[in-house]
């Protein structure tokens, strides 16, 4: 009986002991420190070290001033050209691959062929599309010995193509992950719901529609969420692609691309500034992720199908 | 009528995924093929077939002074491999602590790790630079090691599978045999959890291998770039005078490992991809 009131507590705090520690030196230092000098001027011009001195929010008002909101919509534009075939074609592999109607064969392979860009080096991804995609690399040599094009394209010197590319690179990076996670919570679904849509003469675009979209609506909010918060850290790609540059002229800088411009060239104010305001969007994403994964009604579906049922019983008395 | 609907939807399956599959691995065939080719062939325009100049372009990546890529790969593996290890074995631990003892502040720490799970890491990248700086670890591997310690996606994924996984009379059984509370976690508890902890070291190792904006921040010297960088430098240098053979081969070199690693793992892999994701 003695032997039950041992605390064991004390334990717990030793063994979760190291994760905060490190968390706090190398997260939650670093970011006090961010946020303190997004309040200083604080810069390097040539040699000479500038600040810092204090000068409240001037920084934050500058760069309202400055090109963010411009690489804020590149990064969107980016994010979204990548974002929109993911996840439709994701949407569609998965309904396939779950479906016992359709005998697809190989499957394990096409799996295992289609999440194999997600682990491919971005960086080193982008410099192999860049010499691919270069006047006179392999792409261009190719279209030519097919007759499809006289002269070749210069993928790169024009926005469109340039954004196509990036796109084109996080669709195939993130379609085969987008998949395989939409994949499992098909499979979630009970196999009854599919057998009496069968019955009662469901075809495979009503299924699809009616049953499958509506009860993957929690994995399918989550998966934008994160995606949301993948697209705003992107950098690897159009930063090797454009060799940093964000050719042609700045339209494929993003948000990131800014922020460590602004980081190598030592200019700590207004890499704090942006910061923060980097630091609240991730912050809002965060809380919603957070919901998503503690609250057992992820999306809000429920709660907004209580107030509509609410709604509809005052209507109904009044 | 039925019938040929559905076998229609398959052929049709089976185009859509054929295509896919081509393009997720024509970009590599034409790099493989590349890296096989002398500069002199690859200015003739493309050949579908490889070239004999695999080896000498080998050679002549392992042999460039400027991009020291073997060095840069070793480096790589360092850093990965040491988080992986750090990583995992540490992500277990809290888990663990949060999954298996009562306390005070557990909630608060539960809730706290899943408030800042997915909060990107470039936020604080300035305060990070400059912490760095001032304890001496600027241009050193360390920095890019130690942080992995607190990696709060690998601790949800290790709590999630500890839930499904672990029953807490394990623990109490460990006890009245009079087992220590860390011998019980090392040899008790981190078995059970190996499949957990593969998953996440092969994820995590993944990840280390081609993290490109925090090591770009840190690493100065050339002897002790990471692979990303050395890609990057690559991106930044007069390019086009460079032999292209060359060029194809270094990339190849930096993520063929990745590639065969895969592989080997793929049905691993693919089932870990959902393992951590949305609780049901």
């Amino acid at each position: 009986m003695k032997k039950k009131s041992i605390n064991y507590g004390k334990w717990g705090y030793l063994f979760i002991l190291p994760f905060f520690i490190i968390y706090f030196i190398f997260s939650l230092i670093p970011l006090v420190d961010t946020v303190r000098y997004s309040f200083f001027e604080y810069f390097r011009s040539g040699i000479k070290e500038i600040g810092p001195n204090f000068i409240g929010m001037e920084n934050y008002i500058s760069l309202l001033k400055s090109d963010m909101f411009k690489y804020g919509a590149n990064t969107l534009i980016l994010w979204l050209i990548g974002f929109v075939p993911q996840i439709v074609i994701a949407l569609v592999l998965a309904a396939w691959f779950t479906d016992a109607r359709l005998k697809i064969r190989g499957k394990q392979f096409f799996k295992v062929v289609i999440y194999l860009p997600n682990l491919i080096m971005a960086s080193a991804f982008a410099l192999l599309f860049f010499t691919m995609f270069s006047t006179n690399g392999p792409v261009n040599s190719i279209l030519m010995s097919l007759g499809w094009i006289k002269a070749p394209i210069d993928f790169m010197g024009s926005v469109f193509g340039t954004r196509s590319l990036i796109g084109f690179m996080n669709f195939l990076m993130w379609f085969g992950n987008t998949t395989i996670m939409l994949m499992a919570a098909v499979m979630g679904i009970s196999m009854d719901v599919f057998e009496a849509s069968d019955l009662d003469g469901c075809n495979s675009i009503q299924r699809f529609f009616y049953i499958t979209l509506p009860l993957i609506r929690p994995i399918l909010s989550y998966t934008l969420i994160t995606s949301i918060i993948g697209g705003l850290q992107m950098f690897d790609v159009p930063q090797i692609l454009t060799n940093g540059q964000g050719n042609p002229d700045r339209t494929s800088m993003t948000l990131i691309m800014f922020l460590n411009s602004h980081l190598k060239s030592k200019n700590y104010g207004m890499a704090g500034a942006l910061s923060v305001y980097l630091f609240i969007v991730s912050g809002i994403l965060c809380f919603f992720v957070y919901r998503m994964t503690n609250d057992n009604d992820p999306d809000g579906s429920k709660k907004a199908a209580k107030k509509r049922a609410k709604e509809e019983r005052r209507r109904l008395r009044g | 009528m039925k019938k040929t609907g559905s076998s229609f939807r398959t052929v049709f399956a089976h185009i859509v995924l054929i295509l896919l599959s081509f393009m997720c691995l024509f970009f590599f065939y034409v790099l493989i093929i590349n890296a096989t080719r002398s500069h002199a062939d690859l200015q003739k325009g493309f050949s579908a077939l490889p070239g004999k100049n695999f080896l000498e372009n080998l050679k002549n990546v392992a042999n460039d002074g400027s991009f020291p890529m073997f060095r840069g790969i070793l480096n790589s593996i360092v850093v990965s491999g040491c988080s992986a290890v750090l990583c995992t074995y540490f992500s277990s631990l809290t888990a663990y602590g949060l999954y298996a003892y009562e306390f005070k502040a557990r909630k608060a720490a539960f809730t706290f790790i899943m408030a800042i799970l997915v909060m990107p890491t470039q936020v604080t990248a300035m305060g990070f630079l400059r912490l760095v700086t001032k304890m001496g670890l600027y241009d050193s591997l360390l920095p890019l090691i130690i942080p992995s310690i607190a990696s709060p996606a690998v601790f949800y994924f290790m709590y999630s599978y500890l839930q499904s996984s672990l029953p807490l009379s394990l623990v109490e059984a460990a006890r009245i045999d009079g087992s220590g509370e860390f011998h019980t976690f090392n040899r008790i508890v981190i078995p059970i959890m190996k499949p957990a902890i593969a998953v996440q070291a092969i994820f995590t190792f993944v990840g280390s291998w081609n993290n490109y904006f925090v090591p770009a921040l840190i690493i100065q010297s050339k002897n002790k770039m990471t692979v990303p960088i050395l890609i990057a430098t690559l991106r930044g240098a007069d390019y086009m005078n460079f032999d292209m053979g060359k060029i194809y081969m270094m990339i190849t070199v930096a993520i063929v490992p990745i590639i065969i690693v895969y592989l080997l793992l793929s049905k691993y892999i693919i089932a870990g991809v959902t393992l951590g994701g949305v609780k049901e």
